[in-house]
């Protein structure tokens, strides 16, 4: 027995000096999945270095890895809400007059008002996106920086440019005082100090121009992808606010890189403005950076999706837009609505020097819109069939939303069409046809004998307001039938057809494009005196392609300062660009232009100048004790 | 038990041989013991008010004292037996019998790798034994203890099968990390986590087979469990044989009715036609009513039968003590198409080797889980969903199910936005899942012959679990995942493992120094876990053949080790004085390097003051002893992975990727990470008195304790720009935990034909964050948290400094003279004239301010009879329900109505008005449990020994002012909870 107790005795010994010994090495661990990579195992190859570019490409994209919602990027706020370029737009759009945002999430009705306080969620989350695409950039680029592959060199040059993106970015929406962090600085817990604003406008124009020539030439780059003409166009963007950053303006700066893109660019305009913003305006022209976005691949609730679904509404079908149901919530107000009203079109006629065939357009809206006599077919403005083929074309202004007007076949009652069910289709003796809103509309009436049909449309294709069941006025702003509802933003393709999940738009969001390049330089023309008639060039080629000819192309004297803000607005509203055009204007925080809603009050009233940089969200400032609170929060 | 007597038996010796000299007339007999007439050895003999005048019995239970005179009274004691005292009016001799004292012989208390006398026991334990267990149809061990112990809520997640409960200790001590007791089983402690169809880890364990639970409720009872211990240990010990035994198999069988007992109020069709028509005339919104007459909530919901059977078999096989038993539970679900059959089976053996030196126990336990779960939106839905429209309509379309949407050219389009059919996200989701527990180890005892005293303990365990054919699918035709897409439906697959192991080896010192009137305890050794874990989704379509693309694909594979070198040191000093002091030092591979080891201390002395001479004369006294504990231990379930200090990258699923030319990449991302992450600290001091009178007739403790949390996990904003992500978790702050807790436990009767117990218990625990960031901020207005339903990102609860956890952050509503509430308005509290998030303040929490319980069991001959009730006052909840329900919501423009609780018309809030604090609601209650009625037949056939009968209702009643379906909410807000079934149970036991 003794024995056998002996041997026990001694196996137990030993299994316990086995186990203790191995056993605290055992505490050395790394992730054993194949998926999950440490830092020190993630750049091998230059396909790794991709991978990690694409993340700060769909840093601007995705809000999380798992798409369209799960494993965050950012905390503290709905993921959706958290998405870079809805950010962007609840930043840049809806404190304007271009945008209400009827919904009531915490936070977000003070947009509309130009309310925010530091502790508000969006200014959170905007400024969190940005810090956490400058992050990723400058660990990317410290990790890049050592390696000589070509491949990578130019990886980091696009990260670097990324980088600068959202320095813009910080610089624009919080001003001067934002923190500074570049790849020298590590990962980990420190206080970085703040930047003045001059500094950061000359690091960000620096880096820009030290990295323009590293990128590759313009269109040369994969799509989506940033290149030389990309660096530049930021920069002519930069330039052009430089005033608003620095007190100093730098137009002929940014004349010469709107330039170096114009001529160098190779990028002409897309025929079809609409096309710009559809399901497939990866295909469409003069787009020269974009955010891409998959139905399939890159689902988010935040991008155009976001600025999709929130458009949607009212007695808007959902599927002439490509996706499963709207969500009600962006409208604009009366004022932006104005913009398109060209009252210089009054009494505008469309001419017929060959005495073609001709149709006319008598109703309600003569007098007030300059066409004498109110339902007076004599004095009516005429439809032409320049082919005689019954189908007859024509431009007319209308100076109210409402007005009512028929066809008549000649200058008499004698043969009159209106339009029993409001269907598109000609009835003769039919019910008075309505306008959804003033301005200057192109009306095409096909009478051939079996289908008598027509079609009102804005003579400004970039017209695009849903008028039906909607008021132009907003009483209520959580109501989203007070204010028109816009239909820009589509996730159908250029064929009509639906993007590849209604719940996931296709649509790619234009960072910059060739127009907005082309009002830039004007803009930077009119405002130095120089070069004018190539700014007024470059702006009646924007016009030409909005109206399809010349008919709405300005002269040289109706090419002022404000005609550009308001061809900015038209040209690109929604797109995140217009507290920036009004700041550099002065006309977002004072007296001089007012919009519905503004400082809460209905007709519009001025705000605080300190409205014009957002604060730095109030829990930055507690975790940092390096910041300074921006001025007046 | 031997050393204890060994001790007293020196312990009379020394007092008999000092003292010769003084006596007078000399006393002798023999003390037995009742229950069987043997003699019995060690039995100290004292003489009344001479506490120094003594002996003890002999081997033969024999014994002989002098007393100074005829008229003493002698008192004799034992351990496990009743006291007993007799006066000697003139005899010499006097034989006695003692009784054995049921209760105490029971009360040993099962500790952190040990066992201890419970009446030497030093810190805050409380011991709940199987006689003493909640009786019906239990399918949670959770639900066995409910309400059986000061400082412990039990409160079960939901009403849905398997759901399992949320139990709290002491209220927890953590914020941003898991306030989750650890739970040990038989030795192998468990992985915290849950696994798909079991949200809670103890839903393994078949409470049939339990035979106690401890509940370690102060640090110095549960800092042997180190830097698990912060939220309090559960440890489980199951039902085993034990040697010489005679064979003997029981069977229990239940049969339960469940019902739902109470449906929320929402406008019947008739009501909600008149609201439509009034509230909207001039919209198109009546012309969307319906000419039906549905009830939803009737229709989701369903009375059901549950069956529970369980047979066991324990006994001794040629010296091999056994248990087996089996066990089956079908149990069916209030909300239609939720179900769940689970089987049980465990195998204990506990054989004996080299003439008991060393022992072997065996620990086996299996268990097949089959899960359907129903869809719980249904819930939602049933309130929300039109009472005009029927379940079903005239057409193929989704199944035939009633659904809100359009028809337009391209076909009819359903409407995302509007609410689902209750009865189609029932009956066309089929969710399932089929789920594997083995639990297992094997410990050696094995005495040391060399040294005496001394024995080695090695427990190697497991704990694997997995998830097999979990799928969840969701058909084409759903008429709640249709999106116009042309692929539409969902059939996910995923499977999940885990693999926990665990070795201990730890040395036992047993000495009993009667020279020194000491004994010690020793315990020391160390232990190793790992604890693996893998699992993966796969997520398309429906029509999986056609999917373009995957809407999931992940997997996940992860481990942790903790490893671990403890020791205890148990001091007692004449039996009165106790000392027990622990230390472990465990490191984890969650952290690190630097903060990898963790070093948690604790200390606790006891005093027997009824072994004092001044008390030892008092018969009304058998117990009276004052604890006093000190300890440090630590927190690591932190809810952050596997990694949380090391940086990793991530790659992106097929539903994230981007687009670069024509090629979609999966990206890369850096995540953020804390590298100097560490665990939380919680010092506790706690202060007991456990009281005994009447040979503990009445008995019961108070105990009084605060706990103070440091390096408390926050997640904090991160200076932007320096990590990869905006907030992270910091180990920043403080909480502070104050309680007092009471129980009393009285036995009015206790004779051969009727007993009755009645116990008691009250809690108050209270606790307040004292520090939440690095840098002090008065500005910093707290952590925003509780998320609830209605809007995107609102929360409604805060975490700040100065109140206690999740309290409520709500403007303070303003009403009208007759006391409705005024839409809106709310008290500008800041004065500033203007109402912004400013004025929100921080209005009451979920925590109650006390909580009670109450049971009580009786015995009549053959009947019995049990009840037990809770009860807590001063808990708030916040009824989201409620605050969602607003006559704007009744008509959405894009076509559908919505249905709405008629406590709107106590409100008429014609919007949401989420932050009201007219919905943080008293929800204060009282509920009885469980009532109970048995009889038992004896010897009715040769075989049958017992036979017992009984009926039980489970979750009788509730009194309460809370307007909601359920006055018990976890976290405090009350959304549409699965509602807790009442349930009727038939029982049948059976012993042979």
């Amino acid at each position: 027995m003794f024995k056998t107790n002996k041997i026990l005795h001694i196996a137990l010994v030993a299994i316990m000096v086995s186990f203790m010994t191995s056993c605290v090495k055992d505490l050395n661990t790394t992730p054993i999945a194949k998926n999950v990579k440490t830092s020190a195992s993630v750049y091998q190859t230059p396909n790794d270095y991709k991978q990690v570019l694409a993340k700060l490409y769909a840093g601007y994209a995705t809000t999380g890895q798992q798409g369209p919602a799960g494993e965050p990027d950012i905390q503290g706020i709905d993921e959706g809400f958290s998405s870079y370029i809805r950010q962007l737009f609840v930043s840049q759009e809806i404190p304007t007059d271009e945008a209400v945002v009827g919904w009531n999430d915490p936070g977000l009705p003070d947009f509309n008002y130009q309310s925010w306080g530091a502790s508000n969620d969006f200014v959170l989350g905007m400024y969190s996106r940005i810090y956490y695409e400058i992050s990723m950039a400058n660990e990317f680029i410290r990790n890049a920086k050592g390696n000589n592959n070509s491949q990578v060199q130019e990886y980091m040059a696009e990260a670097r440019f990324l980088r600068a993106l959202s320095y813009w970015h910080a610089l624009d929406l919080y001003g001067g005082g934002v923190p500074f962090v570049t790849e020298k600085d590590g990962v980990g817990a420190y206080n970085p100090k703040p930047i003045s604003s001059d500094s950061l406008f000359n690091y960000i124009t620096s880096e820009l121009k030290d990295i323009a020539p590293k990128l590759p030439a313009p269109q040369q780059n994969e799509y989506g992808r940033a290149d030389r003409a990309a660096a530049w166009a930021l920069l002519a963007r930069v330039y052009l606010n430089a005033e608003v950053y620095t007190g100093t303006p730098h137009y002929d700066d940014c004349m010469t890189y709107a330039k170096k893109v114009i001529d160098q660019g190779g990028y002409t305009l897309d025929p079809n403005y609409d096309d710009l913003f559809l399901a497939d305006n990866n295909t469409a022209q003069g787009i020269i950076f974009a955010i891409n976005f998959d139905g399939q691949h890159t689902q988010t609730y935040g991008g155009t999706n976001y600025i999709i679904h929130a458009a949607v509404g009212g007695n808007m079908d959902a599927n002439n837009f490509g996706i499963d149901g709207g969500w009600a919530g962006n409208r604009v107000t009366p004022q932006f609505v104005d913009k398109f009203n060209d009252t210089s079109k009054k009494g505008a006629t469309t001419s017929n020097p060959n005495n073609d065939p001709a149709i006319y357009v008598p109703g309600g809206y003569q007098a007030a819109s300059g066409y004498g006599s109110d339902w007076t077919p004599s004095d009516a403005p005429p439809l032409v069939s320049q082919n005689s083929d019954s189908v007859y074309t024509g431009y007319v202004y209308f100076a109210n939303a409402g007005d009512e007007f028929k066809f008549t076949k000649d200058q008499t009652w004698n043969t009159n069409y209106g339009d029993n069910n409001a269907d598109g289709t000609l009835e003769q003796n039919g019910a008075n046809i309505k306008i959804g809103h003033a301005g200057y509309f192109k009306i095409t009436v096909n009478l051939n004998s079996n289908a008598m049909t027509y079609k009102v449309e804005p003579a400004d294709s970039r017209d695009t307001f849903f008028t039906d069941g909607q008021s132009k006025e907003i009483n209520n702003i959580s109501e989203f039938t007070d204010g028109y509802a816009v239909g820009k933003w589509k996730n159908v393709t250029s064929t009509g057809q639906p993007g590849s999940k209604p719940t996931f738009a296709d649509t790619d969001f234009p960072m910059f494009r060739l127009a907005d390049v082309y009002l830039m330089y004007a803009e930077a023309a009119v405002r130095t005196n120089t070069d004018e008639a190539t700014a007024l060039k470059y702006v009646n080629k924007v016009r030409e392609r909005a109206y399809g000819n010349n008919n709405g192309d300005i002269t040289q004297s109706q090419l002022t300062k404000d005609f550009i803000l308001d061809e900015r607005a038209r040209e690109l509203y929604w797109e995140g660009l217009r507290r920036t055009d009004l700041i550099r204007y002065g006309y977002y925080t004072t007296g001089k232009y007012k919009w519905a809603w503004k400082g809460n009050v209905q007709e519009g009233s001025p705000t605080d100048a300190h409205y014009k940089v957002f604060p730095l969200p109030a829990s930055e400032v507690n975790s940092n004790p390096n910041l300074t609170q921006n001025q007046g929060y | 038990m031997i050393p204890i007597k060994k001790l007293l038996t020196t312990f009379g010796l020394i007092l008999g041989l000092t003292l010769p000299g003084l006596a007078q007339t000399t006393v002798s007999g023999t003390v037995t013991d009742a229950s069987n007439n043997k003699s019995l050895p060690g039995v100290n003999v004292i003489v009344k008010g001479m506490p120094t005048r003594g002996t003890s019995t002999d081997k033969n239970g024999h014994y002989s004292l002098a007393v100074p005179s005829q008229q003493d009274t002698l008192i004799f004691s034992f351990v496990g037996y009743l006291k007993r005292t007799i006066p000697v009016n003139g005899r010499n001799t006097i034989n006695i019998s003692l009784s054995p004292n049921v209760k105490q012989l029971n009360d040993v208390v099962v500790i952190g790798y040990g066992t201890q006398k419970k009446e030497d026991k030093t810190g805050s334990i409380t011991s709940v034994n199987a006689s003493d267990f909640n009786e019906g149809s239990i399918t949670s061990p959770g639900e066995l203890f409910q309400g059986k112990a000061a400082g412990v809520t039990v409160t079960s997640n939901s009403g849905a099968p398997g759901s399992g409960s949320t139990i709290r200790i002491r209220g927890g001590s953590s914020l941003a990390a898991s306030n989750d007791p650890l739970y040990v089983v038989d030795g192998v402690p468990l992985d915290g986590g849950g696994i798909s169809g079991m949200r809670n880890p103890l839903n393994t364990i078949n409470p049939n087979d339990i035979e106690s639970v401890s509940i370690l409720k102060d640090a110095s009872a549960t800092a042997i469990y180190g830097s698990r211990a912060s939220n309090g240990v559960i440890i489980i010990t199951t039902k085993k044989g034990k040697e010489g035994q005679s064979l003997s198999v029981n069977y229990t069988g239940k049969l339960s009715y469940q019902t739902l007992p109470q449906k929320l109020n929402v406008f019947s069709a008739g009501e909600f036609k008149k609201i439509i028509n009034n509230k909207f005339s001039g919209t198109s919104a009546p012309s969307y009513l319906g000419n039906a007459n549905t009830n939803w909530q009737d229709q989701i919901y369903q009375n059901t039968f549950s069956t529970d059977h369980n047979l066991s078999f324990t006994g001794s096989y040629s010296g091999l003590p056994y248990r087996v038993s089996l066990g089956f539970n079908g149990n069916g679900g209030i909300l239609q198409t939720s179900k769940m059959d689970r089987l049980t089976g465990s195998i204990d053996l506990n054989p004996s080797f080299f003439d008991n030196q060393l022992k072997v126990d065996v620990n086996l336990k299996g268990m097949q889980v089959k899960n359907r779960f129903a869809n719980q939106g249904a819930i939602g839905s049933a309130l929300a969903f039109d009472p005009t429209q029927p379940v079903k309509w005239d057409s193929t379309l989704y199944g035939g199910y009633y659904t809100w949407g359009k028809q337009t050219s391209s076909g009819f389009t359903r409407n995302i936005n509007a609410p689902d059919n209750p009865m189609a996200l029932l009956n066309q989701t089929h969710d399932k899942s089929t789920v594997y527990r083995s639990i297992g180890n094997v410990k050696f005892d094995y005495k040391l012959p060399f040294v005496p005293d001394l024995s080695a303990k090695l427990n190697l365990g497991y704990d694997y679990s997995k998830v097999g054919n979990g799928s969840y699918v969701v058909p084409a035709n759903a008429a709640f995942e249709d999106n116009a897409s042309g692929a539409p439906g969902v059939r996910r697959d995923y499977t999940q493992n885990k693999r926990n192991e665990l070795l201990d080896f730890y040395l036992n010192y047993d000495k009993d120094l009667s020279s020194i009137e000491s004994t010690i305890n020793f315990t020391g050794g160390y232990s190793w876990e790992r604890h693996y874990s893998d699992g993966s989704t796969y997520q398309t379509n429906y029509n999986r053949a056609d999917t373009l693309v995957v809407d999931q694909n992940t997997s996940y594979k992860t481990e942790h080790y903790i490893v671990s070198f403890f020791g205890r040191l148990n001091y007692t000093f004449k039996n009165k004085y106790l000392l027990t002091a622990t230390l472990r030092d465990d490191g984890t591979s969650r952290f690190s390097k630097s903060n990898r080891w963790g070093l948690f201390p604790s200390m606790a002395l006891a005093w027997k003051m009824n072994e004092e001479p001044f008390l030892q004369n008092v018969d009304a006294i058998s117990q009276l002893k004052l604890r006093l504990g000190y300890g440090i231990t630590g927190q690591q379930r932190i809810n952050q992975g596997d990694y949380p200090y090391l940086g990793t990258y991530t790659y992106s699923e097929p539903t994230a990727e981007y687009q670069f030319g024509s090629n979609f990449i999966k990206t890369l991302r850096p995540e953020g990470y804390n590298s100097n992450l560490k665990w939380e600290q919680t010092t506790t001091y706690n202060v007991g008195l456990d009281y005994g009178f009447f040979d503990d007739r009445i008995n019961g403790s108070i105990e009084a304790y605060y706990r103070q949390t440091n390096d408390l996990l926050n997640v904090i904003p991160v200076s932007a720009g320096t990590n990869f992500t905006n907030r992270i978790l910091s180990n920043v702050g403080t909480l502070e935990v104050k309680g007092l807790e009471f129980n009393i436990t009285g036995r009015p009767i206790s004779n051969k034909n009727s007993f009755l117990e009645i116990s008691f218990n009250a809690t108050r625990n209270l606790n307040k964050i004292t520090k939440l960031t690095n840098v002090k901020s008065p500005d910093y207005i707290g952590v925003e948290t509780g998320g609830i339903s209605g809007g995107v990102g609102n929360t409604i609860q805060i975490n700040s400094v100065g109140y206690p956890r999740n309290s409520f952050y709500v403007y303070q509503q303003v009403y009208d003279k007759n006391g409705n509430p005024i839409e809106g308005l709310y008290v500008d509290r800041n004065g500033d004239g203007i109402i912004n998030s400013n004025d929100k303040y921080r209005y009451k929490s979920p925590n109650p301010d006390v909580s009670f319980g109450l049971s009580a069991r009786a015995k009549y001959k053959n009947w019995d009879a049990s009840f037990s009730a809770r009860a807590d006052i001063g808990n708030y909840v916040y009824n989201n329900v409620q605050s969602n329900a607003a006559y704007s919501f009744m008509w959405n423009t894009q076509g559908y109505l919505t249905n709405q609780v008629t406590e709107l018309r106590g409100t008429n809030f014609n919007n949401a008005q989420y932050h009201s604090d007219h919905f943080v609601q008293n929800a204060s209650f009282l509920r009885m449990d469980n009532v109970n009625l048995g009889y038992t037949f004896n010897g009715l056939f040769d075989q049958l020994k017992s036979l017992r009968v009984s009926a039980t209702v489970q979750n009788v009643f509730v009194i309460t002012k809370y307007k909601g379906l359920d006055p018990e909410v976890n976290g405090g807000i009350d959304g549409n909870i699965y509602p807790r079934p009442r349930t009727f149970v038939l029982g049948l036991s059976l012993n042979f």
